[in-house]
Protein backbone atom coordinates (compact mmCIF):
# COMPACT_ATOMS: atom_id res chain seq x y z
CA UNK A 1 0.00 0.00 0.00
CA UNK A 2 1.44 3.30 -0.98
CA UNK A 3 -1.60 5.51 -0.31
CA UNK A 4 -2.58 8.84 -1.81
CA UNK A 5 -1.09 9.88 -5.14
CA UNK A 6 -0.20 13.53 -5.44
CA UNK A 7 2.74 15.16 -7.15
CA UNK A 8 4.26 18.00 -5.26
CA UNK A 9 7.86 17.84 -6.47
CA UNK A 10 7.42 17.75 -10.23
CA UNK A 11 3.70 18.40 -10.60
CA UNK A 12 4.30 21.58 -12.56
CA UNK A 13 7.15 20.66 -14.85
CA UNK A 14 5.14 20.24 -18.02
CA UNK A 15 4.58 23.97 -17.85
CA UNK A 16 7.38 25.45 -20.01
CA UNK A 17 7.71 28.35 -17.54
CA UNK A 18 7.74 26.16 -14.46
CA UNK A 19 10.97 27.77 -13.22
CA UNK A 20 9.41 31.23 -13.11
CA UNK A 21 8.31 32.59 -9.74
CA UNK A 22 4.98 33.84 -11.06
CA UNK A 23 3.99 30.42 -12.32
CA UNK A 24 5.16 28.88 -9.08
CA UNK A 25 3.11 31.30 -7.01
CA UNK A 26 0.05 30.82 -9.23
CA UNK A 27 0.14 27.14 -8.33
CA UNK A 28 0.19 27.98 -4.60
CA UNK A 29 3.94 28.37 -4.23
CA UNK A 30 5.42 30.28 -1.29
CA UNK A 31 2.19 29.88 0.72
CA UNK A 32 3.94 27.31 2.88
CA UNK A 33 6.69 29.82 3.60
CA UNK A 34 4.09 32.37 4.66
CA UNK A 35 2.61 29.82 7.01
CA UNK A 36 6.02 28.83 8.38
CA UNK A 37 6.92 32.45 9.07
CA UNK A 38 3.75 32.82 11.11
CA UNK A 39 4.81 29.87 13.26
CA UNK A 40 7.37 29.77 16.06
CA UNK A 41 10.56 28.24 14.68
CA UNK A 42 10.40 25.47 17.27
CA UNK A 43 6.96 24.53 15.95
CA UNK A 44 8.29 24.22 12.42
CA UNK A 45 10.97 21.84 13.63
CA UNK A 46 8.32 19.90 15.55
CA UNK A 47 6.15 19.58 12.44
CA UNK A 48 9.08 18.30 10.37
CA UNK A 49 9.90 15.79 13.10
CA UNK A 50 6.30 14.59 13.18
CA UNK A 51 6.21 14.24 9.40
CA UNK A 52 8.84 11.48 9.52
CA UNK A 53 10.71 13.06 6.58
CA UNK A 54 13.96 11.26 5.85
CA UNK A 55 16.85 12.79 3.97
CA UNK A 56 16.85 12.03 0.24
CA UNK A 57 20.62 12.31 -0.20
CA UNK A 58 21.16 8.58 0.29
CA UNK A 59 21.37 7.84 3.98
CA UNK A 60 17.73 8.46 4.89
CA UNK A 61 18.52 10.23 8.14
CA UNK A 62 15.45 11.78 9.86
CA UNK A 63 15.47 15.45 8.91
CA UNK A 64 13.61 16.71 11.98
CA UNK A 65 16.14 15.07 14.27
CA UNK A 66 19.06 16.60 12.38
CA UNK A 67 17.44 20.00 12.71
CA UNK A 68 16.82 19.50 16.40
CA UNK A 69 20.52 18.81 17.01
CA UNK A 70 21.51 21.95 15.12
CA UNK A 71 18.87 23.97 16.93
CA UNK A 72 20.11 22.84 20.34
CA UNK A 73 23.66 23.95 19.64
CA UNK A 74 24.10 27.40 21.19
CA UNK A 75 26.66 28.64 18.65
CA UNK A 76 25.73 31.27 16.07
CA UNK A 77 25.68 32.01 13.19
CA UNK A 78 24.08 28.85 11.86
CA UNK A 79 24.29 27.80 8.24
CA UNK A 80 22.05 25.82 5.95
CA UNK A 81 23.61 24.10 3.00
CA UNK A 82 21.85 22.43 0.13
CA UNK A 83 23.67 19.42 -1.21
CA UNK A 84 23.22 19.72 -4.98
CA UNK A 85 26.41 17.86 -5.79
CA UNK A 86 24.39 14.99 -7.29
CA UNK A 87 27.14 12.68 -8.46
CA UNK A 88 25.98 9.16 -7.70
CA UNK A 89 26.09 7.48 -11.12
CA UNK A 90 22.61 6.86 -12.46
CA UNK A 91 21.15 9.82 -10.56
CA UNK A 92 19.55 12.79 -12.30
CA UNK A 93 16.66 13.61 -9.99
CA UNK A 94 18.01 16.75 -8.31
CA UNK A 95 18.85 18.19 -11.72
CA UNK A 96 15.16 18.17 -12.68
CA UNK A 97 14.22 20.10 -9.55
CA UNK A 98 17.09 22.53 -10.06
CA UNK A 99 16.31 23.19 -13.69
CA UNK A 100 12.52 22.93 -13.75
CA UNK A 101 11.27 23.68 -10.27
CA UNK A 102 13.96 25.72 -8.48
CA UNK A 103 11.46 27.62 -6.34
CA UNK A 104 10.32 24.52 -4.49
CA UNK A 105 13.94 24.15 -3.36
CA UNK A 106 14.31 27.82 -2.49
CA UNK A 107 11.03 27.81 -0.57
CA UNK A 108 12.18 24.71 1.31
CA UNK A 109 15.48 26.40 2.19
CA UNK A 110 13.65 29.52 3.35
CA UNK A 111 11.46 27.39 5.62
CA UNK A 112 14.56 25.66 6.99
CA UNK A 113 16.33 28.97 7.56
CA UNK A 114 13.39 30.23 9.61
CA UNK A 115 13.17 27.01 11.62
CA UNK A 116 16.88 26.99 12.38
CA UNK A 117 17.39 30.75 12.69
CA UNK A 118 20.06 30.33 10.07
CA UNK A 119 21.65 33.51 8.80
CA UNK A 120 23.27 32.27 5.65
CA UNK A 121 22.65 29.60 3.04
CA UNK A 122 24.72 27.98 0.31
CA UNK A 123 23.78 25.67 -2.50
CA UNK A 124 26.71 23.42 -3.33
CA UNK A 125 26.05 22.76 -7.00
CA UNK A 126 28.04 20.23 -8.95
CA UNK A 127 30.33 21.78 -11.54
CA UNK A 128 28.88 19.66 -14.30
CA UNK A 129 25.46 21.38 -14.07
CA UNK A 130 26.05 24.74 -15.79
CA UNK A 131 22.46 24.95 -17.05
CA UNK A 132 21.08 24.51 -13.53
CA UNK A 133 23.35 27.28 -12.31
CA UNK A 134 21.77 29.82 -14.65
CA UNK A 135 18.22 28.79 -13.70
CA UNK A 136 19.05 28.93 -9.99
CA UNK A 137 20.66 32.36 -10.24
CA UNK A 138 17.54 33.77 -11.86
CA UNK A 139 15.27 32.05 -9.36
CA UNK A 140 17.25 33.28 -6.35
CA UNK A 141 17.12 36.84 -7.73
CA UNK A 142 13.37 36.59 -8.23
CA UNK A 143 12.83 35.26 -4.72
CA UNK A 144 14.99 38.00 -3.25
CA UNK A 145 13.15 40.74 -5.10
CA UNK A 146 9.79 39.36 -3.97
CA UNK A 147 10.94 39.36 -0.39
CA UNK A 148 10.67 35.58 -0.15
CA UNK A 149 14.33 35.24 0.79
CA UNK A 150 15.32 37.10 3.90
CA UNK A 151 18.83 35.71 4.18
CA UNK A 152 21.75 35.64 1.75
CA UNK A 153 21.72 32.49 -0.39
CA UNK A 154 24.69 31.80 -2.62
CA UNK A 155 25.60 29.16 -5.15
CA UNK A 156 28.96 27.48 -4.65
CA UNK A 157 30.07 25.64 -7.74
CA UNK A 158 31.85 22.30 -7.36
CA UNK A 159 34.63 21.24 -9.68
CA UNK A 160 34.26 17.57 -10.48
CA UNK A 161 34.87 15.54 -7.34
CA UNK A 162 32.23 12.94 -6.45
CA UNK A 163 33.40 12.72 -2.86
CA UNK A 164 32.34 16.33 -2.25
CA UNK A 165 28.78 14.96 -2.10
CA UNK A 166 29.72 13.49 1.29
CA UNK A 167 28.69 16.19 3.73
CA UNK A 168 31.93 16.72 5.64
CA UNK A 169 33.95 16.76 2.42
CA UNK A 170 31.39 19.18 1.02
CA UNK A 171 31.86 21.47 3.99
CA UNK A 172 35.64 21.50 3.55
CA UNK A 173 35.22 22.11 -0.15
CA UNK A 174 32.92 25.04 0.58
CA UNK A 175 35.65 26.38 2.80
CA UNK A 176 38.11 26.36 -0.12
CA UNK A 177 39.92 23.15 0.76
CA UNK A 178 40.49 19.75 -0.79
CA UNK A 179 37.26 17.80 -0.39
CA UNK A 180 38.23 14.99 1.97
CA UNK A 181 35.79 13.55 4.50
CA UNK A 182 36.42 14.26 8.16
CA UNK A 183 36.03 11.82 11.00
CA UNK A 184 32.65 12.17 12.73
CA UNK A 185 31.97 13.27 15.46
CA UNK A 186 31.97 16.21 15.59
CA UNK A 187 28.98 16.29 13.28
CA UNK A 188 28.19 19.21 10.99
CA UNK A 189 25.16 20.08 13.15
CA UNK A 190 27.56 21.24 15.85
CA UNK A 191 30.83 21.93 14.00
CA UNK A 192 30.14 22.39 10.34
CA UNK A 193 30.86 25.19 7.95
CA UNK A 194 33.40 27.63 9.43
CA UNK A 195 33.13 25.65 12.66
CA UNK A 196 29.50 26.64 13.13
CA UNK A 197 26.28 24.56 13.42
CA UNK A 198 25.35 23.57 9.90
CA UNK A 199 22.46 21.64 8.44
CA UNK A 200 23.26 19.91 5.17
CA UNK A 201 20.24 18.56 3.30
CA UNK A 202 19.76 17.18 -0.16
CA UNK A 203 17.86 19.13 -2.85
CA UNK A 204 14.94 16.72 -2.78
CA UNK A 205 14.77 16.84 1.03
CA UNK A 206 14.33 20.63 1.01
CA UNK A 207 11.79 20.25 -1.81
CA UNK A 208 9.57 18.12 0.46
CA UNK A 209 9.21 20.87 3.07
CA UNK A 210 6.67 23.16 1.38
CA UNK A 211 4.19 20.27 1.11
CA UNK A 212 4.73 19.26 4.74
CA UNK A 213 4.28 22.77 6.13
CA UNK A 214 1.37 23.65 3.88
CA UNK A 215 -0.61 20.44 4.41
CA UNK A 216 0.68 19.37 7.79
CA UNK A 217 2.59 16.31 8.94
CA UNK A 218 -0.57 14.22 9.12
CA UNK A 219 -1.33 14.58 5.43
CA UNK A 220 2.30 13.84 4.60
CA UNK A 221 2.21 10.64 6.64
CA UNK A 222 -0.61 9.38 4.44
CA UNK A 223 1.75 9.18 1.48
CA UNK A 224 3.99 6.14 1.06
CA UNK A 225 5.17 3.92 3.86
CA UNK A 226 4.29 5.32 7.32
CA UNK A 227 7.80 4.41 8.45
CA UNK A 228 9.22 6.25 5.48
CA UNK A 229 6.60 8.62 4.15
CA UNK A 230 6.31 11.01 1.26
CA UNK A 231 7.03 10.93 -2.43
CA UNK A 232 10.38 9.94 -3.85
CA UNK A 233 11.92 10.78 -7.18
CA UNK A 234 13.10 7.69 -9.04
CA UNK A 235 15.47 8.35 -11.94
CA UNK A 236 15.38 5.30 -14.21
CA UNK A 237 18.03 4.55 -16.84
CA UNK A 238 19.61 1.66 -18.72
CA UNK A 239 17.62 -0.83 -20.75
CA UNK A 240 14.06 0.43 -20.37
CA UNK A 241 11.56 1.67 -22.92
CA UNK A 242 10.84 5.02 -21.24
CA UNK A 243 13.74 6.21 -19.11
CA UNK A 244 13.18 9.33 -17.02
CA UNK A 245 12.41 10.61 -13.54
CA UNK A 246 9.22 9.40 -11.85
CA UNK A 247 7.67 10.94 -8.75
CA UNK A 248 6.05 8.12 -6.82
CA UNK A 249 5.16 7.34 -3.23
CA UNK A 250 7.87 5.76 -1.12
CA UNK A 251 7.31 2.01 -1.09
CA UNK A 252 6.40 1.70 -4.77
CA UNK A 253 7.87 -1.62 -5.89
CA UNK A 254 10.79 -1.90 -8.27
CA UNK A 255 8.54 -3.99 -10.48
CA UNK A 256 5.98 -1.18 -10.78
CA UNK A 257 8.70 1.38 -11.44
CA UNK A 258 10.33 -0.68 -14.18
CA UNK A 259 7.28 -2.21 -15.85
CA UNK A 260 4.56 0.41 -15.40
CA UNK A 261 6.31 3.74 -15.29
CA UNK A 262 9.45 3.09 -17.30
CA UNK A 263 7.63 1.00 -19.90
CA UNK A 264 9.39 -2.31 -19.19
CA UNK A 265 12.68 -3.73 -20.38
CA UNK A 266 13.76 -2.45 -23.78
CA UNK A 267 12.62 -4.50 -26.73
CA UNK A 268 10.63 -6.82 -24.46
CA UNK A 269 13.85 -8.56 -23.40
CA UNK A 270 14.14 -10.43 -20.12
CA UNK A 271 15.43 -8.56 -17.08
CA UNK A 272 18.90 -9.66 -16.05
CA UNK A 273 19.71 -7.40 -13.10
CA UNK A 274 18.85 -4.06 -11.56
CA UNK A 275 20.73 -1.57 -9.45
CA UNK A 276 18.12 0.04 -7.19
CA UNK A 277 19.74 3.18 -5.80
CA UNK A 278 22.71 4.36 -7.84
CA UNK A 279 25.88 2.37 -8.48
CA UNK A 280 26.99 2.47 -4.85
CA UNK A 281 24.07 0.20 -3.92
CA UNK A 282 24.19 -3.60 -4.30
CA UNK A 283 22.78 -5.08 -7.50
CA UNK A 284 19.59 -7.17 -7.29
CA UNK A 285 18.63 -10.20 -9.38
CA UNK A 286 15.24 -10.33 -11.15
CA UNK A 287 13.57 -12.38 -8.41
CA UNK A 288 13.95 -9.43 -6.03
CA UNK A 289 12.01 -6.80 -7.94
CA UNK A 290 8.96 -6.98 -5.72
CA UNK A 291 11.04 -5.00 -3.28
CA UNK A 292 9.23 -1.86 -2.04
CA UNK A 293 11.45 1.13 -2.66
CA UNK A 294 11.91 2.98 0.60
CA UNK A 295 14.67 3.36 3.17
CA UNK A 296 13.19 0.72 5.49
CA UNK A 297 12.35 -2.02 2.97
CA UNK A 298 15.25 -2.16 0.52
CA UNK A 299 17.82 -3.28 3.14
CA UNK A 300 15.55 -6.25 3.92
CA UNK A 301 15.80 -7.25 0.27
CA UNK A 302 19.58 -7.08 0.25
CA UNK A 303 20.36 -3.62 -1.04
CA UNK A 304 19.81 0.05 -0.23
CA UNK A 305 17.58 2.83 -1.45
CA UNK A 306 20.53 5.21 -1.89
CA UNK A 307 19.51 7.96 -4.28
CA UNK A 308 16.66 5.88 -5.71
CA UNK A 309 18.42 5.74 -9.08
CA UNK A 310 17.27 2.58 -10.84
CA UNK A 311 19.60 1.19 -13.53
CA UNK A 312 18.15 -1.68 -15.52
CA UNK A 313 20.14 -4.37 -17.35
CA UNK A 314 18.54 -6.58 -19.96
CA UNK A 315 19.59 -10.13 -20.77
CA UNK A 316 22.81 -10.12 -22.77
CA UNK A 317 24.50 -7.47 -20.61
CA UNK A 318 27.93 -8.52 -19.37
CA UNK A 319 27.77 -7.95 -15.64
CA UNK A 320 31.49 -8.50 -15.20
CA UNK A 321 31.94 -5.43 -17.32
CA UNK A 322 29.36 -3.50 -15.31
CA UNK A 323 31.13 -4.49 -12.09
CA UNK A 324 34.50 -3.48 -13.55
CA UNK A 325 33.19 -0.08 -14.66
CA UNK A 326 31.63 0.48 -11.24
CA UNK A 327 34.91 -0.25 -9.49
CA UNK A 328 36.76 1.97 -11.91
CA UNK A 329 34.49 4.75 -10.74
CA UNK A 330 35.25 4.12 -7.07
CA UNK A 331 38.98 3.93 -7.72
CA UNK A 332 38.90 7.21 -9.59
CA UNK A 333 36.76 9.00 -7.01
CA UNK A 334 38.42 7.70 -3.84
CA UNK A 335 39.77 10.83 -2.18
CA UNK A 336 42.96 9.01 -1.24
CA UNK A 337 42.82 9.78 2.46
CA UNK A 338 42.55 6.24 3.81
CA UNK A 339 44.55 3.27 2.61
CA UNK A 340 41.91 0.50 2.44
CA UNK A 341 39.80 2.60 0.09
CA UNK A 342 42.62 4.17 -1.94
CA UNK A 343 44.48 0.87 -2.52
CA UNK A 344 41.60 -1.56 -2.22
CA UNK A 345 39.38 -0.01 -4.88
CA UNK A 346 42.33 -0.13 -7.28
CA UNK A 347 42.95 -3.79 -6.53
CA UNK A 348 39.32 -4.71 -7.05
CA UNK A 349 39.27 -2.81 -10.34
CA UNK A 350 42.48 -4.50 -11.50
CA UNK A 351 41.23 -8.02 -10.74
CA UNK A 352 37.90 -7.34 -12.44
CA UNK A 353 39.73 -5.85 -15.38
CA UNK A 354 41.80 -8.95 -15.99
CA UNK A 355 38.72 -11.14 -15.68
CA UNK A 356 36.93 -8.88 -18.15
CA UNK A 357 39.91 -9.02 -20.50
CA UNK A 358 39.93 -12.80 -20.55
CA UNK A 359 42.99 -13.09 -18.32
CA UNK A 360 41.22 -14.11 -15.15
CA UNK A 361 43.00 -16.61 -12.93
CA UNK A 362 41.77 -19.51 -10.90
CA UNK A 363 41.12 -18.12 -7.43
CA UNK A 364 40.35 -14.58 -8.60
CA UNK A 365 36.85 -14.69 -7.20
CA UNK A 366 38.19 -15.66 -3.79
CA UNK A 367 40.74 -12.88 -4.10
CA UNK A 368 38.02 -10.34 -4.88
CA UNK A 369 36.10 -11.49 -1.83
CA UNK A 370 39.20 -11.28 0.31
CA UNK A 371 40.13 -7.76 -0.80
CA UNK A 372 36.55 -6.52 -0.50
CA UNK A 373 36.31 -8.06 2.97
CA UNK A 374 39.39 -6.11 4.02
CA UNK A 375 37.95 -2.81 2.81
CA UNK A 376 34.51 -3.22 4.36
CA UNK A 377 34.28 -1.59 7.77
CA UNK A 378 37.82 -0.24 7.61
CA UNK A 379 37.38 3.01 5.75
CA UNK A 380 36.97 6.62 6.78
CA UNK A 381 33.71 7.23 4.93
CA UNK A 382 31.11 5.04 3.23
CA UNK A 383 32.69 5.29 -0.23
CA UNK A 384 35.00 2.36 0.43
CA UNK A 385 32.29 0.29 2.08
CA UNK A 386 30.06 0.93 -0.91
CA UNK A 387 32.75 -0.22 -3.32
CA UNK A 388 33.34 -3.43 -1.38
CA UNK A 389 29.69 -4.26 -1.11
CA UNK A 390 29.09 -3.56 -4.80
CA UNK A 391 31.82 -6.03 -5.76
CA UNK A 392 30.65 -8.67 -3.26
CA UNK A 393 27.05 -8.50 -4.40
CA UNK A 394 27.79 -8.85 -8.10
CA UNK A 395 29.68 -12.01 -7.19
CA UNK A 396 27.03 -13.20 -4.78
CA UNK A 397 24.18 -13.01 -7.26
CA UNK A 398 26.03 -13.76 -10.48
CA UNK A 399 28.88 -16.03 -9.41
CA UNK A 400 28.49 -18.41 -12.30
CA UNK A 401 28.84 -15.56 -14.77
CA UNK A 402 32.14 -14.56 -13.14
CA UNK A 403 33.31 -18.18 -13.12
CA UNK A 404 32.33 -18.61 -16.73
CA UNK A 405 34.13 -15.40 -17.63
CA UNK A 406 37.36 -16.65 -16.09
CA UNK A 407 37.14 -19.78 -18.25
CA UNK A 408 35.90 -18.13 -21.46
CA UNK A 409 36.39 -14.57 -22.62
CA UNK A 410 33.06 -12.98 -23.40
CA UNK A 411 34.34 -9.78 -24.92
CA UNK A 412 33.19 -10.87 -28.33
CA UNK A 413 29.67 -10.61 -27.02
CA UNK A 414 28.15 -7.15 -27.35
CA UNK A 415 27.33 -5.30 -24.18
CA UNK A 416 23.60 -4.88 -23.94
CA UNK A 417 20.86 -5.86 -26.31
CA UNK B 1 40.57 44.24 1.21
CA UNK B 2 39.21 46.87 -1.15
CA UNK B 3 37.98 50.21 0.17
CA UNK B 4 34.35 51.06 -0.45
CA UNK B 5 33.93 52.90 -3.70
CA UNK B 6 37.42 51.99 -4.86
CA UNK B 7 37.55 50.70 -8.42
CA UNK B 8 39.37 47.39 -8.57
CA UNK B 9 41.37 46.70 -11.69
CA UNK B 10 43.65 44.05 -13.09
CA UNK B 11 43.33 40.29 -13.36
CA UNK B 12 40.42 38.70 -11.49
CA UNK B 13 38.96 42.06 -10.47
CA UNK B 14 35.53 40.39 -10.33
CA UNK B 15 36.66 38.45 -7.28
CA UNK B 16 36.07 41.36 -4.95
CA UNK B 17 32.33 40.80 -5.34
CA UNK B 18 32.61 37.05 -4.85
CA UNK B 19 34.64 37.46 -1.67
CA UNK B 20 31.65 39.15 -0.06
CA UNK B 21 29.71 35.91 -0.30
CA UNK B 22 31.98 34.21 2.24
CA UNK B 23 33.18 35.03 5.74
CA UNK B 24 36.79 34.06 4.91
CA UNK B 25 39.00 34.70 1.90
CA UNK B 26 39.98 31.04 1.81
CA UNK B 27 36.36 30.09 1.17
CA UNK B 28 36.37 32.16 -2.00
CA UNK B 29 39.13 29.95 -3.40
CA UNK B 30 36.98 27.64 -5.53
CA UNK B 31 34.99 30.41 -7.18
CA UNK B 32 38.31 32.21 -7.67
CA UNK B 33 39.78 29.18 -9.44
CA UNK B 34 36.69 28.93 -11.65
CA UNK B 35 37.04 32.61 -12.50
CA UNK B 36 40.76 32.28 -13.17
CA UNK B 37 40.17 29.33 -15.47
CA UNK B 38 37.62 31.37 -17.44
CA UNK B 39 39.93 34.37 -17.63
CA UNK B 40 43.25 32.62 -18.31
CA UNK B 41 41.90 29.57 -20.19
CA UNK B 42 43.62 27.17 -17.79
CA UNK B 43 45.31 27.30 -14.41
CA UNK B 44 48.77 28.36 -15.49
CA UNK B 45 51.37 29.56 -13.04
CA UNK B 46 50.24 33.14 -13.70
CA UNK B 47 46.63 32.25 -13.06
CA UNK B 48 47.38 30.56 -9.75
CA UNK B 49 49.63 33.42 -8.71
CA UNK B 50 46.87 35.92 -9.47
CA UNK B 51 44.41 33.92 -7.35
CA UNK B 52 46.91 33.68 -4.49
CA UNK B 53 47.53 37.39 -4.50
CA UNK B 54 43.84 38.34 -4.69
CA UNK B 55 42.97 36.09 -1.77
CA UNK B 56 46.12 36.66 0.29
CA UNK B 57 46.85 32.95 0.30
CA UNK B 58 50.16 31.12 -0.17
CA UNK B 59 50.52 29.80 -3.72
CA UNK B 60 51.07 26.30 -2.33
CA UNK B 61 47.62 26.42 -0.74
CA UNK B 62 46.03 27.49 -3.99
CA UNK B 63 47.86 24.79 -5.93
CA UNK B 64 46.99 22.09 -3.42
CA UNK B 65 43.29 22.84 -3.54
CA UNK B 66 43.23 23.21 -7.33
CA UNK B 67 44.93 19.87 -7.90
CA UNK B 68 42.21 17.99 -6.02
CA UNK B 69 39.45 18.83 -8.50
CA UNK B 70 39.26 17.28 -11.93
CA UNK B 71 37.60 20.29 -13.54
CA UNK B 72 40.51 22.55 -12.70
CA UNK B 73 42.87 22.21 -15.64
CA UNK B 74 46.56 22.11 -14.86
CA UNK B 75 47.55 22.24 -18.52
CA UNK B 76 46.44 24.14 -21.57
CA UNK B 77 43.45 22.70 -23.33
CA UNK B 78 41.81 22.79 -26.72
CA UNK B 79 39.31 25.42 -27.81
CA UNK B 80 36.42 23.18 -26.82
CA UNK B 81 36.21 20.89 -23.82
CA UNK B 82 34.51 17.62 -24.73
CA UNK B 83 33.44 15.66 -21.66
CA UNK B 84 31.92 12.33 -22.44
CA UNK B 85 30.32 10.05 -19.89
CA UNK B 86 31.23 6.37 -19.93
CA UNK B 87 29.72 5.40 -16.60
CA UNK B 88 27.49 2.34 -16.34
CA UNK B 89 24.19 3.69 -17.70
CA UNK B 90 25.89 5.34 -20.68
CA UNK B 91 28.25 2.39 -21.14
CA UNK B 92 25.46 -0.13 -21.63
CA UNK B 93 23.99 2.22 -24.23
CA UNK B 94 27.23 2.25 -26.22
CA UNK B 95 29.38 5.13 -24.89
CA UNK B 96 32.68 3.33 -25.38
CA UNK B 97 32.15 3.03 -29.11
CA UNK B 98 32.00 6.81 -29.29
CA UNK B 99 35.52 7.10 -27.92
CA UNK B 100 36.77 5.06 -30.85
CA UNK B 101 34.92 7.37 -33.24
CA UNK B 102 36.54 10.45 -31.72
CA UNK B 103 39.93 8.86 -31.88
CA UNK B 104 39.55 7.92 -35.50
CA UNK B 105 38.17 11.24 -36.65
CA UNK B 106 40.00 13.84 -34.57
CA UNK B 107 42.93 11.91 -33.14
CA UNK B 108 41.44 12.52 -29.71
CA UNK B 109 42.45 10.39 -26.75
CA UNK B 110 41.13 10.74 -23.19
CA UNK B 111 43.06 13.41 -21.30
CA UNK B 112 44.52 14.77 -24.54
CA UNK B 113 43.99 17.64 -26.94
CA UNK B 114 43.54 17.02 -30.66
CA UNK B 115 46.63 17.87 -32.75
CA UNK B 116 44.84 20.90 -34.26
CA UNK B 117 44.04 22.28 -30.81
CA UNK B 118 40.33 22.18 -31.51
CA UNK B 119 39.10 19.71 -28.87
CA UNK B 120 40.22 18.35 -25.52
CA UNK B 121 38.66 15.12 -24.40
CA UNK B 122 37.89 14.02 -20.90
CA UNK B 123 36.16 10.80 -19.90
CA UNK B 124 33.58 11.59 -17.25
CA UNK B 125 31.81 9.74 -14.56
CA UNK B 126 28.03 10.28 -14.63
CA UNK B 127 26.96 13.77 -15.73
CA UNK B 128 23.35 13.34 -14.65
CA UNK B 129 21.82 12.73 -18.05
CA UNK B 130 21.66 8.95 -17.88
CA UNK B 131 18.09 8.69 -19.19
CA UNK B 132 19.23 9.98 -22.56
CA UNK B 133 22.66 8.37 -22.73
CA UNK B 134 25.20 8.26 -24.08
CA UNK B 135 25.67 11.87 -23.01
CA UNK B 136 28.39 14.50 -23.16
CA UNK B 137 29.09 18.10 -22.30
CA UNK B 138 30.79 20.31 -24.85
CA UNK B 139 31.91 23.38 -22.94
CA UNK B 140 28.66 24.18 -21.11
CA UNK B 141 26.26 22.51 -23.55
CA UNK B 142 24.69 19.14 -22.83
CA UNK B 143 24.25 16.73 -25.75
CA UNK B 144 22.39 13.47 -25.35
CA UNK B 145 21.22 10.38 -27.24
CA UNK B 146 24.59 10.23 -28.97
CA UNK B 147 25.34 7.79 -31.76
CA UNK B 148 28.42 7.58 -33.96
CA UNK B 149 26.70 9.82 -36.52
CA UNK B 150 25.20 12.27 -34.05
CA UNK B 151 28.41 12.89 -32.12
CA UNK B 152 30.19 13.93 -35.33
CA UNK B 153 27.27 16.09 -36.37
CA UNK B 154 27.31 17.84 -33.00
CA UNK B 155 31.07 18.32 -32.80
CA UNK B 156 31.21 19.75 -36.32
CA UNK B 157 29.21 22.71 -35.05
CA UNK B 158 32.14 23.65 -32.79
CA UNK B 159 34.92 25.38 -34.72
C1 LIG C 1 30.53 9.07 -0.99
C2 LIG C 1 29.30 9.84 -0.68
C3 LIG C 1 28.69 10.63 -1.65
C4 LIG C 1 27.53 11.34 -1.39
N1 LIG C 1 26.97 12.10 -2.38
C5 LIG C 1 25.85 12.81 -2.12
C6 LIG C 1 25.26 13.64 -3.12
O1 LIG C 1 25.74 13.72 -4.26
N2 LIG C 1 24.14 14.32 -2.81
C7 LIG C 1 23.57 14.27 -1.55
O2 LIG C 1 22.59 14.93 -1.31
N3 LIG C 1 24.12 13.49 -0.59
C8 LIG C 1 25.23 12.78 -0.84
N4 LIG C 1 25.78 12.01 0.16
C9 LIG C 1 25.14 12.02 1.49
C10 LIG C 1 25.62 13.21 2.34
O3 LIG C 1 26.79 12.84 3.04
C11 LIG C 1 24.58 13.61 3.38
O4 LIG C 1 24.18 12.48 4.08
C12 LIG C 1 23.36 14.25 2.79
O5 LIG C 1 23.69 15.34 1.97
C13 LIG C 1 22.45 14.71 3.90
O6 LIG C 1 21.25 15.24 3.38
P1 LIG C 1 19.86 14.52 3.63
O7 LIG C 1 19.77 14.21 5.10
O8 LIG C 1 18.86 15.52 3.18
O9 LIG C 1 19.87 13.27 2.81
C14 LIG C 1 26.94 11.27 -0.10
C15 LIG C 1 27.53 10.48 0.87
C16 LIG C 1 28.68 9.76 0.60
C17 LIG C 1 29.29 8.92 1.67
S1 LIG D 1 25.78 7.40 -16.58
FE1 LIG D 1 26.21 8.75 -18.18
S2 LIG D 1 25.13 10.50 -17.64
FE2 LIG D 1 24.75 9.20 -15.98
Amino acid sequence: MTGVKVKYLLGNIDNPNSADIEEYEKAGGYQALGKALSMESAMVIEEVKKSGLRGRGGAGFPTGMKWMFADRDPKFPKYIVCNADEGEPGTFKDRIILEKNPHVLIEGMAIAAHALKAEHGYIYLRGEYPAAKKVLETAINQAQRRGCLKFPLHIHQGAGAYICGEETALIDSLGGKRGQPRLKPPFPVSEGLFGKPTVVNNVETFANLPFIIKNGAEEYLKIGNPECPGNKLFPVSGHVERPGVFELPMGTTLREIIYEHAGGVKGGLALKAVIPGGISTPVLPPDKIDCPMDFVSVPKWGSMLGSGAVIVFAEGTCLVKVAWRSLKFFERESCGKCTPCREGTGWLRAILERIENGQGREGDIGLLEDVAGNIAGNTFCPLGDGAASVALNFIRHFRSEFEGHIKTDCRKMAVGP
Amino acid sequence: MSEPGMVVEGPLAGLEEIKKQYPTERAALMPALHAAQREFGWLSHEALAAVASRLNLPEATVRSTASFYSMFQGKSTGRHAVRICTNVACMVLGAEGLLAVLNGLYGLAPGQTSPDGRFSLEVMECIGACDKGPSMLVNEDLHTDLSAEKIIEVLETYE
